[in-house]
């Protein structure tokens, strides 16, 4: 059987605005850390939507084999989990209850007790420990965020889909959810995919890199490859040098916005 | 080490606390409102009537069984079938200021009984004239029914929804000035006492027709506590879970106008018990469906059935409707709470 995620002639978008136009991506096998990049508004959340189910495509995504389309969607969001740009709401609800939520939502063929355990080891995970009993509304943007990707990573699904997932963190709590995910992948089950715009955490953390523009893919392999100061004029209009840090780790230095090559699709 | 599960269920078990606590209060709430009225019952009768109802004199048999007992159960009924049909509806529309009022559907209901009065309609069922509730409820469903047509066909956002729902509030509130226009004077006070709200319209089997669909529609949203719990996460969130929010929504909006729509048909207009119930609800048990709901249906009953002692009490042999209470009452309580939200913000 082929493992992994494979996208064959994706088009999605909206009605009289085509986002992705027949988009092919190569199997990438389970253990993947993928990072999605590319300008605002080129598709990387559409394209994340579509993986999930939760915007109408044409052409086919196959997971492990099986095209997604032919399964219910709560049979599809078990198999993908798929964490949303907006951070969760600020109400009354208190953490604990919102991963509760979750997991009765999506799994409710689990026990109380497997529910418990697998919420208590995705808080110590992630540090989350101390904000378990306070409402989502007492939380910062930052920790709400955390409480999100908890709710993604507590009901163990096969393909994680993170649409930028530390946008709203400080640079300890970025390195802590990278290395979150990278844990969990690294476990061999679990692929992928995250949609970010630090091309310096993508190179940091991902095995592989894909880099989106005018509705199909760019660039796709290992992100120190892909990510040349060519590609990066191409794909977001600046021009960039490629460098290695004290520790031999490459770096992307942006210099200056080249104008109007790279302007909004 | 207390483990993280076991200190949520401490945390959960307060929680069932306060909902019991708020039951207790409600059974006195419960037992002041029968012990009050304009004739004098005093408290060891009213027991002593509801032990052993024959052992009471025939007048204050009556009194108790058929004037102050279906009175006060009617209150806790329809402030609970509005404080649920609120929470549900804030839930749903994800907007704090969300009641049965939001949707117009207490305006429908007003325009169905003005339109049996002015036009004298009659419908003898169980003894009893049920052209009024009947046509109210009438209108109440149809609004509601519009509603999900248009939700349905144009896509059941939280924005369509609260505009279709504010489009048809100020539309039946213009049909309820014409029909008060063409009415006769006697049609006129009618349907002016109707919009007030009252409990005296209460009879046992009316009260039997709120009890069996509160019933029903408190198992139905039981029932839906953990997808409605999900969605106060966000909405993204909810839809990332696998839930069919749209539809999700259209079901609760359903459910709702049920409930609010058959317990005003019977007691007219009574407001803010359906937008405040919820906030006492929020600010004692959070938002955990499974705790807020049967909090709010509490709340909204404890409120009801304390104006409902109000308003035999503040004018003396008076006994006032029931709705300019709730709304004099409850303007002051709604402003306390978002005062005190704001100062422990």
């Amino acid at each position: 059987m082929s493992e992994g995620l494979e996208l064959r002639r994706l088009s999605a978008g909206y009605p009289r605005r085509p986002v992705l136009e027949g988009l092919d991506l190569e199997r990438i096998a389970p253990g993947t850390l993928v990072a999605l990049v590319g300008p605002n508004a080129v598709g990387k959340s559409t394209l994340l939507k579509a993986i999930a189910g939760l915007r109408p495509v044409r052409g086919q995504v196959l997971l492990d084999g099986t095209d997604l389309a032919t399964l219910t969607p709560r049979e599809r969001l078990r198999r993908v989990g798929y964490l949303p740009q907006a951070l969760p709401q600020a109400t009354s609800l208190v953490a604990y209850e919102a991963m509760l939520s979750a997991l009765r939502a999506s799994r409710a063929d689990w026990s109380t007790a497997q529910a418990e355990a697998a919420i208590a080891r995705v808080f110590a995970t992630l540090g989350l420990d101390a904000l378990a009993l306070r409402p989502l509304g007492e939380l910062s943007g930052g920790q709400r965020q955390m409480i999100g990707l908890a709710q993604v990573l507590v009901r163990a699904p096969r393909l994680l889909l993170l649409d930028e997932p530390t946008s709203a963190l400080d640079l300890r709590w970025q390195l802590q959810v990278l290395q979150a995910v990278r844990a969990q992948v690294a476990e061999g089950r679990t692929l992928a995919v995250i949609a970010v715009h630090d091309l310096n955490l993508a190179l940091r953390f991902c095995d592989r890199i894909v880099v989106l523009g005018q509705g199909r893919v760019l660039a796709a392999g290992h992100p120190a490859e892909v990510l040349t100061p060519a590609l990066l004029q191409a794909a977001y209009g600046v021009r960039a040098r490629v460098e290695r840090c004290s520790l031999g780790h490459p770096l992307v230095l942006a210099d200056e916005a080249i104008s109007p090559t790279h302007d909004f699709p | 080490m207390t483990t993280l599960a076991a200190r949520y269920r401490r945390f959960a078990a307060l929680r069932l606390w306060l909902l019991a606590a708020m039951a207790v209060v409600l059974c006195a709430t419960l037992a002041l409102d029968l012990a009050t009225g304009p004739s004098g019952l005093p408290f060891a009768d009213v027991v002593a009537g509801l032990l052993r109802p024959a052992g009471l004199p025939v007048e204050q048999r009556v009194i108790l069984w058929e004037v102050r007992l279906p009175y006060a159960v009617m209150a806790l009924l329809v402030g609970a079938s509005l404080g649920l049909a609120g929470a549900e509806m804030q839930t749903a529309l994800n907007n704090p200021l969300a009641s049965p009022f939001t949707l117009g559907l207490s305006a429908a209901a007003a325009v169905g009984a003005s339109i049996a009065v002015v036009g004298g309609f009659t419908l003898m069922a169980f003894g009893e004239n049920l052209a009024v509730p009947l046509s109210a409820f009438v209108c109440a469903a149809a609004a509601t029914l519009l509603i999900q047509l248009l939700a349905w066909r144009y896509g059941a956002t939280v924005d369509t929804v609260v505009l279709f729902g504010i489009a048809l509030l100020f539309s039946f509130e213009a049909l309820l000035w014409l029909m008060q226009f063409i009415a006769d004077s006697n049609a006129l006070q009618q349907i002016v006492f109707w919009t007030m709200g009252s409990l005296a319209r209460a009879t046992w089997n009316k009260i039997g027709l709120v009890a069996a669909v509160l019933l029903l529609c408190a198992l139905w949203s039981a029932k839906n506590a953990w997808p409605l719990t999900a969605l106060r996460a966000g909405e993204d969130q909810a839809r990332s879970f696998g839930i069919a929010v749209e539809r999700l929504r259209l079901v609760t909006l359903l459910r709702v106008s049920l409930l609010a729509a058959t317990a005003l048909s019977f007691v007219g207009t009574i407001g803010f018990v359906g937008l405040v119930g919820p906030h006492i609800a929020r600010l004692l048990l959070g938002e955990d469906h499974r705790y807020y709901l049967p909090g709010a249906a509490l709340a909204g009953a404890l409120m009801l059935s304390g104006a409902s002692i109000l308003s035999k009490t503040l004018v003396p042999g008076v006994v006032l409707p029931i709705g300019i209470i709730t709304a004099l009452v409850g303007v002051p309580m709604f402003m306390a709470l978002v005062l005190s939200r704001r100062r422990g913000a």
